[in-house]
């Protein structure tokens, strides 16, 4: 799927990288825990969150996450819009909450980056 | 009292009459640093506001804003004591810490706004809401801070909408 | 829903609150923050999260939320299982990230205890 679509699913308001609508994205991670964030979240992945600062967007794009969907209707953080720039990684803004996010792109196809916290299923 | 609070108090008096029947007068410590402990005394104003029989609405909001207040001092502060009072009308919360007070109160109300550390963080808190959920729960909130002496926050939640 | 059933389409193990499997939940709220929890969870949902300690307990009895269902198999420590019990707040553990237990439960027609951060999206 396109970031554009998930975009337009979750009536989400672009932040930051409004010129890198176009990519395509298949997988998901959600989490407001930066340490769950490292240990989980995969390259390539959107993720889904309620932290708004500077440093989440950095730990993105270290996972070279493809982009953040800031949830609960939250707005970043002047420092992190700038770093976001800077790092390049998109910042999309929803008001729908992280269950309802992540319900509503599940069923629209989207799958975890991984699906469970297993021995088998660590990569 | 500090002289910055007593203004505070005086401000809020209408809400919380000291001539009105007075339902329960309570004051809790709350420890600094310890979280351990931290949410006990909210959890014990919650029991003790259901056992008044209010209203679900108002134990829930003055428990939450109880719980964001008692954090506040177990994360930054040295130590606290939390005031609880009822009287037919409303639930009075009042808290007063000892700790290195809030230099700048307008930004630490923004949400998004927090000095927590990572330690906290990792914790689950460190949102920068905390003060904006008691804003918002709170009928009547009242906020002062000396950098270095500590915190003062008042909270009303109306039991009878007026 | 019954509550049996959320452990069904989870795999998860019940830690607290054998005897409560029978509770009927229609929505959840999932996040790690404790503030966002305290601000947009509703009484009745159930709270996933990947946050173990203690205060995620008190949070939850703050709330009365019906369950709290923790993610990315986590297992929760000593002290906040004795609090649950206390408490008489049933813990389950899934090994599902959270967005995928949010969308099988989605998907199963659990909803969110609000859809959106704004006025009037409440569902309870
Ligand atoms: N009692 C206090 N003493 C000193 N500083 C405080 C106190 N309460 C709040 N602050 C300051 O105000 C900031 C904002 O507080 P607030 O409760 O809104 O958010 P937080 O505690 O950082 O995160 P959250 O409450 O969302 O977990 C804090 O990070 C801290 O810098
Ligand atoms: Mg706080």
């Amino acid at each position: 799927m396109k970031l554009r679509e998930v975009k337009d699913i979750l009536e989400a308001s672009v932040v930051v990288g409004e010129e890198k609508l176009d990519m395509e994205v298949s997988t998901a991670f959600g989490a407001d825990l930066m340490s769950d964030v490292l240990a989980f979240a995969k390259a390539g992945s959107i993720l889904l969150t309620g932290l708004t600062n500077a440093q989440i967007i950095k730990t993105a794009a270290d996972r070279s996450i493809a982009a953040i969907i800031i949830v609960r209707g939250k707005e970043p953080s002047t420092e992190a819009i700038e770093m976001a720039r800077e790092l390049q990684i998109p910042i999309l803004s929803t008001k729908y909450i992280l269950f309802e996010t992540a319900g509503i792109l599940y069923s629209k196809g989207i799958v975890g980056c991984l699906k469970k916290v297993d021995g088998d299923f660590y990569k | 009292m500090r002289k910055a609070s007593s203004a505070v108090w005086k401000k809020l008096k209408p809400e919380v009459n000291a001539s009105e029947n007075i339902l329960v007068k309570n004051s809790f410590d709350v420890d600094g640093g310890n979280f351990d402990t931290a949410g006990t005394v909210s959890t014990r104003i919650k029991s003790i506001l259901k056992e008044q029989g209010l209203p679900s609405d108002v134990v829930r909001r003055s428990a939450i804003v109880s719980y964001e207040a008692e954090i506040n001092v177990v994360s930054y502060a040295k130590r606290g004591v939390i005031n609880l009072t009822v009287t037919p009308a409303a639930v009075e919360i009042a808290v007063n810490d000892e700790g290195p007070g809030i230099p700048d109160i307008e930004k630490a109300m923004q949400q998004g706004y927090s000095t927590a550390s990572q330690q906290i963080r990792e914790m689950g808190f460190g949102a920068g809401m905390g003060l904006y959920n008691i804003k918002s729960y709170s009928d009547r909130f009242d906020i002062s801070s000396e950098v270095d002496k500590g915190t003062f926050l008042k909270m009303i939640i109306l039991i009878q909408k007026p | 829903m019954k509550l049996r059933e959320i452990k069904e389409i989870l795999n998860a193990e019940v830690i607290v609150g054998e005897d409560k499997l029978d509770i009927e939940v229609k929505t959840a709220f999932g996040a790690d923050l404790m503030s966002d929890v305290l601000a947009f969870a509703k009484a009745g949902s159930m709270l996933l999260t990947g946050l173990t300690n203690t205060q995620v307990v008190r949070i939850a009895n703050v709330l009365d939320i019906a369950a709290i269902i923790l993610v990315r198999g986590k297992k929760p420590p000593a002290e906040a299982i004795a609090l649950a019990k206390d408490v008489h707040i049933p813990i389950l553990t899934t090994k599902y990230i959270l967005f995928e237990t949010a969308g099988r439960l989605f998907a199963k027609g659990i909803v969110g205890c609000l859809e959106k951060v704004e006025a009037g999206s409440e569902r309870i």
